[in-house]
């Protein structure tokens, strides 16, 4: 079913064969050990898997923020395997959204100039930045909280600045790292809520998470082993009745 | 072409976004960002301060200069450094009035020459009044007038006094008060230790000189020099000599100096065993002594600037290693090496800006105060525009030299580690 609807959907990632290896003295770890990943336009997807499996890596480089050791990534079409690290920064800016389990929001500033943050590296004046930010606050339900400092913020209130900052440069993709890791059930459960929210309005969304309930909001579901992609599931069950209709997602060959 | 027209755009944006930063952090650690910029305060306030006296102390100078006149040349006897002369007494190489004699036929480029002497000083009286311990002075018409010292009520010393060796004399003001006399006093006489003078002429007040010459205390006479050669038979004599213009001045140094070995018979090879000096001459002198001042004062303010740099540099290291986590998120969210780099470089220089003005700002305290002292010679004492715009340039500098080794740090982080950073 998901295949038919990718034909006339955009292809927005592709990894071949990456591999990412960590030298730690004599060692090599590897972290990613040749992954193949295809992800279409307005997808949300949950990557699963025990610790130390390699799912931190593997946002990292569909973020950008690291370079595969081998094999190839494309990003809307543009491969990045060779970009210089200034391209890499403009592709971080404009194209990703990252989310991280500790919100890595600025103290001493308001929510409102945390999430204007990304567009001071971006060619957006001062104007545009103030609107945007708002726009973003208002979308993620934080539009009487603009003017909070992150110490006047619950942790709930913090992620959603967080989100809203990935946002704000009309990213791609989005990416959340154990984006619930640090919030208790309930919070948790309003900021998936906001996921769901954003998927409907078209995000696409790559978020990890050890938690079964978390994933549950994913249309797709990735499990990791040992830098191996292990399973890849479609998901077609409601998370609000958690009735079970998970079935395997065709092989899809390149 | 683009890329031409949009690189400067991009970079005035960055460097402002910045700035904003940078005021911001240092605003968030204002105690840390005071005590970090004391040692570029105390730099800047001394080199402004020192820079003021000493602009204050050559206006001061010039004006008197101005008022003596650049092209007056000052003739006196002066023991030499080297050569058996070099511990003769002042009586062994004295002037006497022969050596001289027909100056202005053999000096083509001195205009004016007159001979001075000091007679001693000696109590003046008239009537019961008397004033203890008054300079008495020998001079030639000239002298008046290169000299400019006119005359309020009267008329100077003339070449008929100096001709009839008559006993007349020019007082100044403070005499005339201290003895009761008149204020029109012109014709009245005075006893001169038992000899009698006629009053031709007031003085004005001698101005205060920056050369330390005029003690305001001790009252002046002035009579003919012939006069004065009758009352003291060997008394101390100088000259005052004029050049023709200030182009010639250096000739008429030579030619007077050419002309009195000549009368003084002083040997090939031998030293001078006089002075003769120009004022702009002695400005020279004074020019010389206030550049090496300020290079002394320049060279104490370079420690104290590097002192304050390493501080910055410190400052700027501990505030890289605690904001490693925000490094990584602004990489993480698209902030290029460069924005990195700029980022901490400007916050160095702002900071640095900050200490300079600061600074200009004591050191225009410390002028005030020094322009107030009474007797020091300082009350022309400011700060020139030049040397505020040295200042900042100064901290600029500072500030881009130790900034650069933590911004350098802070742009080669790497983004995963840095976020990772405890
Ligand atoms: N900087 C690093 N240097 C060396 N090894 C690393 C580094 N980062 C991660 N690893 C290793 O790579 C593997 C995958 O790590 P990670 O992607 O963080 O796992 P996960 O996020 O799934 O828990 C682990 O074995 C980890 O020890
Ligand atoms: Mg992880």
């Amino acid at each position: 079913m998901q295949t038919v609807s990718n034909k006339n959907r955009k292809l927005i990632i592709r990894l071949q064969d990456v591999e990412r290896i960590y030298k730690v003295g004599v060692e090599s770890i590897h972290a990613l050990g040749g992954i193949n990943l295809e992800l279409y336009e307005n997808e949300y997807v949950a990557v699963m898997g025990p610790s130390g499996s390699g799912k931190s890596t593997l946002m990292n480089v569909l973020g950008c923020l690291d370079r595969a050791t081998s094999g190839s990534y494309e990003l809307d079409g543009e491969n990045t395997t060779k970009m210089t690290d200034a391209s890499l920064a403009r592709v971080r800016n404009e194209r990703i959204g990252f989310v991280f389990q500790s919100f890595e929001l600025l103290g001493q500033v308001s929510a409102l100039k945390n999430v204007e943050m990304p567009l001071i590296y971006s060619k957006n004046g001062w104007w545009t930045r103030r609107k945007r930010a708002l726009s973003v606050l208002e979308r993620v339900g934080l539009g009487d909280r603009v003017k909070h400092k992150p110490n006047q913020l619950s942790g709930g209130e913090k992620q959603r600045v967080a989100i809203a900052r990935a946002l704000v440069c009309n990213p791609s993709i989005l990416l959340a790292d154990e984006p619930t890791g640090n919030l208790d059930s309930k919070t948790s459960d309003g900021i998936l809520q906001l996921f769901d929210q954003l998927h409907q309005e078209g995000q696409t969304i790559i978020l990890v998470t050890h938690e079964d309930y978390v994933s549950h909001h994913a249309k797709r579901i990735i499990h990791m082993k040992d830098g191996h992609i292990c399973s890849d599931l479609s998901n077609n069950r409601d998370p609000r009745n958690n009735a079970v209709t998970q079935d395997r997602k065709p092989e899809e060959k390149v | 072409m683009k890329f031409v027209i949009q690189a400067p755009i991009a970079f005035i944006r960055l460097t402002y976004q910045s700035v904003y930063l940078a005021l911001s952090q240092i605003w968030a650690n204002k105690t840390r960002s005071i005590l970090t910029t004391i040692g570029i305060v105390i730099g800047v306030a001394s080199v402004t301060a020192v820079i003021a006296a000493l602009t204050g102390l050559k206006a001061k100078v010039l004006t008197q200069v101005e008022t003596l006149g650049t092209n007056s040349i000052f003739i006196q006897p002066r023991t030499p450094k080297t050569g058996p002369l070099q511990h003769a007494s002042w009586w062994t190489i004295r002037f006497k009035p022969e050596h001289f004699d027909n100056l202005l036929e053999h000096c083509p480029s001195v205009s004016q020459f007159g001979r001075m002497t000091w007679v001693g000083n000696y109590t003046v009286s008239h009537r019961e009044k008397s004033v203890e311990n008054v300079t008495v002075r020998g001079t030639e018409p000239a002298v008046h007038k290169i000299d400019s010292r006119p005359v309020t009520i009267g008329r100077p010393l003339s070449v008929i006094d100096e001709m009839q060796v008559r006993q007349v004399c020019l007082i100044d003001p403070k005499l005339r008060n201290d003895l009761r006399l008149d204020r029109d006093c012109i014709g009245q006489s005075i006893l001169i230790s038992h000899n009698t003078f006629y009053i031709i002429g007031v003085l004005e007040p001698r101005p205060e000189n920056a050369f330390g010459g005029g003690n305001q205390e001790q009252s002046e006479i002035f009579i003919p020099y012939k006069t004065s050669l009758k009352m003291q038979r060997y008394p101390f004599i100088m000259a005052i000599a004029e050049s023709e213009s200030a182009e010639v001045s250096d000739d008429a140094l030579a030619e007077i100096s050419f002309f009195l070995r000549k009368t003084r018979n002083i040997k090939p090879g031998e030293p001078d065993t006089f002075e003769v000096m120009s004022l702009q001459n002695a400005l020279e002198t004074f020019n010389k002594i206030a550049l090496m001042v300020t290079m002394v004062a320049g060279g104490i303010v370079g420690i104290s600037l590097l002192v304050g740099g390493v501080g910055i540099m410190n400052i700027m290291l501990v505030s890289v290693s605690e904001r490693t986590r925000e490094i990584g998120l602004r990489k993480a969210v698209g902030a290029k090496k460069t924005a990195i780099l700029t980022q901490f470089l400007i916050e160095a220089i702002v900071l640095c800006f900050f200490g300079g003005l600061v600074g200009v700002g004591f050191g225009h305290l410390l002028t005030k105060a020094l322009s107030s002292i009474p007797k020091i010679q300082l009350d022309m004492a400011y700060i020139p525009l030049w040397a505020i715009g040295l200042s900042f340039a100064f901290a600029g500098t500072v500030g881009i030299f130790f900034g650069m080794f933590p911004a350098i740090k802070a742009a080669k982080l790497d983004p995963i580690e840095a976020l990772r950073h405890e």
